[in-house]
């Protein structure tokens, strides 16, 4: 075993995976790629596979086929112990009957790496817990452990960082803060950190690329921003923030645009934006990119407009303002304004919805609840 | 940064003082029963043994007749003629907890953590441990007899594969005894082993195996710690009652009057020689040879913060 810390994180590679446990598959037929150094997120709901991907990638679990390549070298059928691979448990798994500073240094010790302790003490220092080293775990606070978990997987310079939820447990303040501090710190180590989430917030603030999960497959995978402002189908476009979509017939093409028309009301997105041209397709566009007016607007051919529709419910979150508005025939719209103090609009009023042909979104398949009527 | 890890402790102690000294009062009369029985069964009974155990023949030439003494010598008369006895209690005891110790770890370990995926397969296996006290523990001690018997099929098959010479036979021997003694007891040792090994965190050990430990590794730093607290209450429950044990070593059952141990002699010096002031001190010899062991042992496993 080598017993050298590697300098930098290695590629994870994993190729064809696919794992069945007996009644369900939980994955199936995973291709992914993450290059050394980076800070990637699989981002998914409860149930998805994500965490068995991790666990995959720990060693444990085994694919039921497929090759799992951690810096080119096929680890698909070794023990755990035998990756160059860390990971921070989601329920910290902290060792009860060892000090902070026992439980930092166990995998050194396991490693026979020398000066375990002083290693260890220094990794402590790295997360501001070295004055806690001689607490046992059970002593701290949810916000500690997870540090301690993290630094005992970071104190191994493994090729890998896994990270399994690990901001779950912790309340919200406390969560933005670790997210800073995990994100410095794999900047400054260089790993290459493999993390598990079902908090969109979280994947995109922290990550480079990041994986949509569903149904043990992945559906999109990009940079945070790339995948929010083209989300190319409807399970993402609904998991990574929010969207309204319009489903219709496409009725009109042009040269780098083409409409659907949904109960008389023309929709465009630009050809470049939209997953397929030709059929039935749902556009979308994200509440904050669409805007309300209490006087109908000019209609403009580089503008969706829709309306008049009800407003039925106003949320008020601080930053923004968010409408809930019925239009006759489509449905409920949500509009998000920014709150600057000017909004004049009220519950019941009448307003049109109107947002840029370039901010919509064409996607490559239709909710499940669209009757298919061609 | 700073996090507030513990909240502030301790409030206006004046609000409490009420409440807190009826607390008291209640706490008082709860403990009435459990003292008075204490003291009434065992207080009174131990001051009695300790008493008889000084006591000196009272002249008359009689058997059984003592009078009050305050003669420390018994003790090292009966440390000087039972000694062997005294050893051999403890030797046998000590290898019947290793032996049951050895037994009930694997089985407690796949009762507790194996079978966890199947709940059905835990409980007939609980149910099988415990099986045994359904019937009689001398019928079941006596059936082993049986088995182990002079003429019985084992003892003649292992005769004829030249494993015990044509002369040698089973009952009577150490190792019939120790047998028997790890045979009863194994469910007192399996029982508290399963209860702290069905609590074991599975995903503690996955994090071993994540932190480069092998698995033989991981069962020597994880799951061996993690499970001291019943493995400490699992010998304390077989290693006490074995040393006072007296059925399995007795001639009557599976030993021979080469194989007598404490409780066997206690028996003897109380109920055929009438020699009370012996029995009673060998008595009180093994209860504080216990308590002693059993002190430097706990201390010695330092599992307060596990339990």
């Amino acid at each position: 075993m080598a017993t050298e810390f590697v300098a930098r994180g290695s590629n994870l590679d994993l190729v064809g995976i696919r794992k069945e446990f007996p009644g369900f598959t939980a994955i199936d037929d995973l291709d992914l790629h993450i290059p050394a150094g980076e800070f990637f997120a699989l981002l998914g709901p409860s149930g998805c596979g994500k965490t068995t991907t991790l666990r995959l990638v720990a060693g444990l679990e085994e694919p039921t086929s497929g090759q799992i390549l951690i810096g080119g070298k096929d680890v698909s059928h070794t023990k755990p112990h035998e990756r160059p691979v860390n990971t921070v448990f989601q329920s910290y798994a902290l060792f009860p009957h060892m000090s902070v500073l026992e439980n930092v240094a166990f995998g050194l010790k396991q490693r026979k790496i020398a000066d375990p302790l002083k290693r260890a003490s220094e990794a402590l220092d790295l997360v501001q817990l070295g004055h806690l080293a001689g607490r046992r775990p059970q002593q701290l606070s949810g916000g500690q452990q997870q540090r301690v978990a993290l630094a005992r997987a970071l104190v191994n310079r493994p090729s890998l960082l896994l990270l399994d939820e690990p901001l779950g447990a912790l309340d919200l303040k406390l969560r933005r803060e670790m997210q800073i501090e995990l994100k410095a710190i794999q900047i400054e180590v260089g790993l290459t950190f493999l993390h598990v989430t079902h908090d969109q917030e979280e994947a995109m603030d922290m990550a480079d690329t990041v994986a949509v999960m569903n149904k043990g497959h992945i559906e999109q995978m990009g940079a945070p921003e790339k995948l929010y402002d083209r989300p190319k189908t409807v399970f993402v476009s609904k998991f990574l923030g929010q969207s309204n979509l319009f489903i219709g017939k496409i009725v009109e093409t042009s040269a780098n645009s083409l409409s659907i028309d949904v109960v008389g009301y023309k929709i465009s997105v630009p050809k470049d934006r939209a997953e397929k041209h030709t059929g039935k397709i749902a556009i979308g566009v994200r509440p904050e990119k669409a805007d309300l007016f209490q006087n109908k607007p000019a209609d403009s051919s580089s503008q969706n407009l829709i309306g008049p529709g009800e407003v039925k419910d106003i949320r008020f979150t601080g930053v923004s303002n968010q409408f809930l508005v019925d239009v006759p025939n489509i449905g409920l719209v949500t509009v998000f304004e920014q709150n600057e103090g000017n909004s004049t609009v009220e519950l019941g009023d009448q307003v049109w919805i109107s947002w840029k042909v370039e901010h919509s979104f064409g996607l490559a398949d239709l909710p499940a609840d669209t009757l298919d009527e061609e | 940064m700073a996090f507030a890890a513990f909240g502030h402790s301790g409030g206006s102690k004046s609000d409490f003082k009420t409440p807190r000294k009826t607390s008291v009062k209640v706490a008082m009369a709860l403990l009435i029963p459990g003292m008075l029985y204490l003291g009434l069964f065992f207080i009174t009974p131990l001051v009695s043994l300790v008493v008889t155990s000084l006591e000196v023949p009272d002249g008359s030439g009689e058997i059984g007749r003592y009078a009050y003494g305050f003669e420390i010598s018994n003790y090292w008369t009966v440390i000087e003629t039972y000694w062997p006895h005294i050893a051999r209690s403890f030797f046998y005891a000590l290898m019947a907890t290793i032996l049951g110790l050895l037994i009930s770890y694997p089985l407690a370990y796949f009762i507790g953590v194996k079978a966890r995926r199947w709940p059905i397969l835990q409980g007939l296996m609980l149910t099988l441990v415990i099986a045994p006290f359904f019937i009689s523990f001398l019928l079941r001690t006596f059936a082993w007899k049986q088995m182990f018997a002079n003429e019985s099929l084992i003892v003649t098959t292992l005769q004829s594969w030249g494993v015990l010479a044509p002369d040698q036979y089973l009952v009577g021997t150490d190792f019939m005894v120790i047998f028997g003694l790890t045979y009863n007891f194994i469910p007192f040792m399996t029982l508290p082993l399963y209860t702290s090994l069905e609590r074991l965190d599975i995903r503690l050990l996955e994090a071993g195996s994540d932190l480069y430990a092998n698995p033989a590794k991981v069962f020597a730093r994880v799951t061996l710690p993690l499970s001291m607290p019943g493995i400490i209450s699992g010998t304390l429950m077989t290693f006490i009652p074995i040393a006072g044990d007296y059925v399995n070593a007795s001639s009557q059952f599976l030993g021979s009057s080469e194989t007598a141990m404490i409780g066997n002699v206690v028996e003897a010096n109380f109920l055929r020689i009438n020699d009370y002031p012996s029995a009673s001190a060998l008595s009180v010899l093994l209860m504080a040879a216990i308590l002693a062991l059993v002190t430097f042992y706990v201390r010695r496993s330092g599992t307060e913060d596990l339990l």
